[in-house]
């Protein structure tokens, strides 16, 4: 019962909701080659490209991008290993409270960033635990977990139970069927997860505000520029290369699990 | 003959459910053995007790002389075909039916030949390089059979193989499964429900009710001479006749078995009222009321066909009623 046309009320109030989406981006990336650094004036009075060079100078920006990337890989390795086993555990085996499990896990992504932000860092105080590299990949892996978890979970209920049986008959131990049967059915709900994971922890901000000490990752470092009106471009610079870090990650999840039911954050 | 499979006071309960309760039962080798019996009646339980995914809660087992219970899956020289066949979705059938002697160390020149020597065995030569995916329901059957004798088991563990396939390939699976355990000379153990293929295959069947086998025979035995009603219900649907009425026509306080097909019109026997009366091609059954017990009847072809509602008079053969010893 489709028709093959869209009204054209409908065509411009999705054009413009699309625009309103995007245009902002497209702007950011339009300031990185303007000639003026003081404030953002439209039209831009001149391109340049002097700002990726004076990017590429700056130490401060690299040892952000440097700690953003360390901080997001390790989180995504401890999501990877968490969510995985605990996915394998509630959809392999019925227990007491393997519900409450299920939700408890899923919790920290419906719960506001700010929340889990204030309590880990209270959590930290009252544990006389340091602020410190550590202790942003641990606020950044509490929502990694739930993104890797809801992937591998929707996954394992479809490997059926009996692949487990035929693979341990056909004399497999627990880590032959791993190795040779389970991580190939779930290998790409895994690296769509750990994908999706990385974007997130890459451009989080709140949880880390509350979970860092000194250290500035990407995001936070950005923030701080945009108050101080020097050389403000590098910002814009930086937003494009953040865009294309995370923006690839989530093209390439999606191109993963299409046609599978597997949706990513599925269960949210 | 040596015993394959011994189960000694075998139990497999859950909290209160007893799907496995007391089973005591002695597989020979080389035999060809039927567990046959509803759903629920804890024949598949007994099948996954001797494959090792289920461990009793009580008694024991015993596979060619050494114990089992506590011994894992893949410690144990017995290979199981599932009834969803169970083929791994991500490999081919070559490395699906080679996945046992891979796991177990062989070269892989060396495990291909093997598996496509049984490929060849089930008939399915040059398939090797398929998707399970891409084969037919009696295709994966026959690369699970390959995948699964590879591995030169000691016993066979088929779990309702029959069950997915129409009905043609089903009874040719039928013969081609009895003319592999006659050629390989291992021992075959099946689990059913239908009685059908049990009495066909079978060198001996056991019938499983509620957790316990009822009895064990070959399927003259189990066919002819069923021990309990459900023995006689089950298989081939014998009709049932209660002590009371034994005591009147038999002068015998025991359940009795009679098969349909001994039953049959006669000028002065039994009253019988006709309740229905189906056609079924090479006979007609004749469902009617005997001394007030439901009994059924098969006609052969040619035979009169009562009608719906009359009375009749039927006999049988005084040794065709089969007296029942419990």
């Amino acid at each position: 019962m489709r028709s093959d046309r869209a009204p054209l009320g409908l065509k411009v109030a999705a054009t413009c909701g699309l625009a309103f989406m995007h245009l902002p981006i497209l702007l950011i990336f339009v300031y990185a080659f303007t000639t003026e650094d003081k404030s953002y004036q439209w039209p831009p009075p001149g391109v340049t490209l002097k700002w990726f060079a004076v990017t590429w100078g700056r130490t401060d920006v690299w040892e952000a991008l440097g700690l953003s990337l360390q901080v997001a890989s390790i989180s995504t390795v401890i999501a990877l290993v968490l969510g995985t086993l605990c996915a394998a555990a509630v959809s392999r085996t019925r227990f007491f409270g393997r519900e409450t499990i299920s939700l408890l896990v899923i919790l920290p992504i419906a719960l506001p960033g700010i929340i889990t932000g204030i309590s880990l860092r209270s959590a930290f105080n009252l544990a006389d635990i340091p602020f410190s590299f550590w202790t942003i990949v641990l606020g950044h892996a509490t929502f990694c977990v739930v993104v890797v978890y809801n992937n591998a979970v929707a996954r394992f209920r479809r490997v059926s139970g009996n692949l487990i049986e035929a693979s341990m008959d056909l004399g497999a131990n627990s880590f032959q069927t791993f190795r040779y049967v389970i991580l190939p059915n779930i290998a790409t709900a895994l690296l769509a997860g750990g994908m999706l994971a990385f974007a997130l922890s890459f451009d989080e901000v709140i949880v880390t505000t509350f979970t860092a000490g000194q250290q500035q990752t990407l995001p936070i470092w950005m923030l701080e520029e945009l108050v101080r009106p020097r050389e403000r471009p590098v910002t814009n610079v930086v937003a494009m290369v953040v865009v294309l870090v995370t923006f690839l990650p989530i093209l390439g999840a999606y191109y993963l699990t299409r046609g599978t039911e597997t949706v990513a954050g599925q269960g949210k | 003959m040596p015993s394959a499979i011994r189960f000694s006071g075998v139990s497999r309960h859950y909290g209160n459910v007893k799907a496995v309760d007391g089973v005591d039962m002695d597989i020979a080798e080389g035999e060809f053995f039927a567990m046959l019996g509803p759903s629920g009646s804890g024949k598949t339980t007994s099948l996954r007790l001797i494959a090792g995914f289920e461990q009793p809660t009580a008694g024991d087992i015993h596979i060619f002389g050494h114990v089992a219970q506590g011994l894992p899956p893949y410690k144990r020289n017995v290979n199981t075909v599932f009834q969803d066949y169970a083929l791994f979705p991500h490999l081919n059938v070559r490395d699906n039916v080679a996945y046992g002697l891979m796991v177990a160390g062989q070269a892989k020149a060396e495990r291909y030949r093997s598996a496509e020597r049984a490929l060849d065995m089930v008939a399915l030569g040059g398939y090797g390089d398929r998707k399970p995916s891409a084969l037919s329901g009696g295709q994966r059957q026959r690369v699970a059979l390959a995948r699964a004798l590879v591995n030169e088991p000691k016993a066979l563990l088929l779990d309702e193989p029959l069950g997915a396939l129409d009905l043609k390939l089903r009874e040719q699976m039928q013969e081609e499964l009895k003319s592999l355990q006659r050629s390989l000379g291992i021992t075959f153990i099946f689990v059913t429900h239908d009685q059908g293929e049990a009495l066909s295959m079978a060198d001996r069947v056991a019938v499983f009710n509620e957790g316990r086998i009822v009895q064990t025979g070959t399927p003259e035995d189990i066919y002819y001479r069923p021990e309990v009603p459900f023995v006689a219900d089950f298989v081939g649907s014998s009709n049932v006749l209660p002590p009371e009425i034994m005591r009147d026509i038999r002068g015998v306080d025991a359940y009795g078995a009679l098969r349909p097909e001994a039953v049959r019109r006669c000028d002065a026997g039994h009253d019988a009222w006709v309740r229905n009366v189906s056609f079924l091609g090479a006979s007609t059954r004749v469902s009617m009321q005997v001394h007030g017990v439901a009994m059924t009847m098969l006609l052969p072809r040619g035979a009169e066909i009562p009608a719906v509602g009359s009375t009749i008079q039927v006999c049988w053969q005084q040794d065709d009623l089969h007296v029942m010893s419990r």
